[in-house]
């Protein structure tokens, strides 16, 4: 008997992306160079994130045309995004087999109030959180792959940093916490029970966890990957960089050798300028995509 | 065992093979480089993308392994360890360590919605064993020392020759340590051949 979609077949892929750097791309030209660069996988779209910051209006799923070309190009895994809520987008990528499909804070929400429901597609989702409360909530809602939602198009790792940090050390506390405690912490973080259950079975997030939003240079994806992140996705860190094939290796060899410093600091030399990059605070609260 | 086996640690499902091993009570390291593979008993090729674990393990690291291959060191390859490992890969020029004499196919099972798992009938191991496909690659031929150890829907998914195993499947992502402990008892027959 074959069975696909179960949650097993669906983290097993994000199992096998461990270590490994997931790329934007917005053609199928970017693609072949993620894949030459050591991708383990792109993200096709329509524009990186620090496009969609700067050029606003409504940021939806890319072109499916564009999704297909991405596709023909490369043998790595192509993931999609879908904006928060919009289930027949996904419906639509599923139909055109892609590979991952991120529901997603950088595109513009679709339903203020409901994510997709994910248990209800044979494809698997990746889901950003900014902490155990929210990471746990769309694994109750099937995602079958976290990331941290740092804040997109920016090329400033600090909310990355800050909601990595933020989810070992609330995943510290769920394995310490005495069982009688457990129902309140599940409702102090509103994190479903059962997700808390498991964590405390497995003794980590029962889900690949990768660094996501504002990572632009290989000491950011190093950084992320000592601070205990499984992988690294860069969005406008690469082609919005002065020498994205260049950059694009440096990142995959400092994510694979992150405990390296000698290694860090040869292939951090001269990549040329790195993308500009924006202090958080200048950003309008209303701009803020990881609230969404 | 007394030795210790290595899983090639660049990137992919590295962690599930040293859970795996550990729990039979075999002593289990991460290797990044090529310097780090003296002293194993044998090495495990893991899960994750091949073309990013053969750009990783560049010009140094790929040359060490094809050397060990020729000598007869026992190396197990799950999925993309199995594509490291083949003579040949289809639609493309050159195969990475070749140290088994068969011709993979890569994603022969397609895109990620196409992925399953299932049960398989092992030779020697059992008819119940468990197993996951993901983007899976099928041996599509195979030379004459290469025994098919297990198929599915008549693809070849499992094989051995000599000392290298591989499969096309996850065993590392069950709780089933049948093949691990098949592939420890492989090392184990190697280490008494070199001693003698």
């Amino acid at each position: 008997m074959v069975k696909k979609g179960t949650f097993r077949v669906k983290s097993g892929l994000a199992e096998m992306l461990k270590g490994g750097v997931i790329m934007d791309v917005t053609t199928a030209e970017q693609a072949k160079i993620a894949e030459k660069a050591g991708a383990v996988a792109v993200m096709a779209l329509e524009r990186v994130p620090a496009d969609i910051r700067a050029q606003g209006g409504v940021a939806r799923m890319a072109d499916p045309e564009k999704v297909k070309e991405i596709q023909a190009a490369v043998s790595i895994p192509v993931m999609a995004k879908v904006r928060i809520g919009h289930f027949v987008e996904a419906q639509i990528l599923e139909a055109l087999e892609v590979d991952y499909i991120d529901e997603s804070e950088v595109l513009t929400p679709a339903d203020p109030r409901y994510h997709i429901d994910k248990w209800a597609f044979t494809v698997p989702f990746v889901c950003g959180a900014r902490d155990l409360g929210e990471a746990c909530r769309r694994i109750g809602e099937g995602a079958a792959m976290i990331r941290t939602k740092g804040e997109p198009g920016t090329g400033n790792v600090v909310e990355a940093v800050k909601h990595m940090r933020l989810m070992q050390e609330q995943i510290r506390a769920v394995l310490a916490a005495p069982d009688d405690e457990l129902m309140k912490m599940a409702k102090e973080m509103g994190a479903p029970y059962e997700v808390l259950l498991l964590i405390r079975e497995k003794g980590r997030l029962p889900v690949v966890n990768f660094a996501a939003g504002g990572i632009a240079t290989p000491a950011d994806a190093a950084l992320m990957m000592q601070l205990g992140a499984d992988g690294v996705f860069v969005g406008s860190g690469i082609f919005k960089s002065g020498d994205p094939e260049k950059r694009a290796r440096a990142i995959v060899e400092a994510t694979t050798h992150y405990s390296d410093p000698k290694i860090l600091a040869e292939v951090s030399a001269g990549l040329g300028e790195a993308m500009s990059g924006i202090a958080i605070e200048e950003i309008p609260p209303h701009e803020m995509m990881q609230v969404r | 065992m007394e030795g210790t086996i290595g899983v090639l640690g660049l990137q992919g499902a590295v962690r599930e093979h040293i859970v795996s091993l550990s729990r039979l009570g075999v002593a289990a390291r991460a290797v990044k480089k090529a310097e780090e593979l003296d002293g194993l008993s044998g090495l495990i090729l893991p899960g994750g993308e091949s073309t990013a674990i053969s750009l990783l393990a560049g010009g140094g690291l790929l040359a060490r392994l094809r050397e060990m291959g020729r000598t007869g060191f026992p190396f197990f390859g799950t999925c993309a360890g199995m594509i490291l490992l083949a003579r040949e890969i289809e639609g493309q020029e050159e195969a990475y360590i070749r140290a088994i004499d068969i011709t993979v196919a890569r994603n022969a099972s397609g895109r990620q919605v196409h992925s399953f798992e299932t049960v398989l009938s092992v030779d020697g191991i059992g008819d119940d064993v468990p197993a996951v496909f993901i983007r899976a690659p099928y041996i599509t031929r195979m030379g004459p020392g290469v025994r098919p150890l297990a198929r599915h829907e008549g693809a070849v998914v499992m094989a051995r020759e000599g000392n290298v195993l591989v499969t096309s499947f996850h065993p590392e992502l069950t709780d089933d340590l049948r093949i691990h402990r098949y592939f420890i008892e492989m090392v184990e027959n190697y280490e008494r051949e070199v001693r003698q």
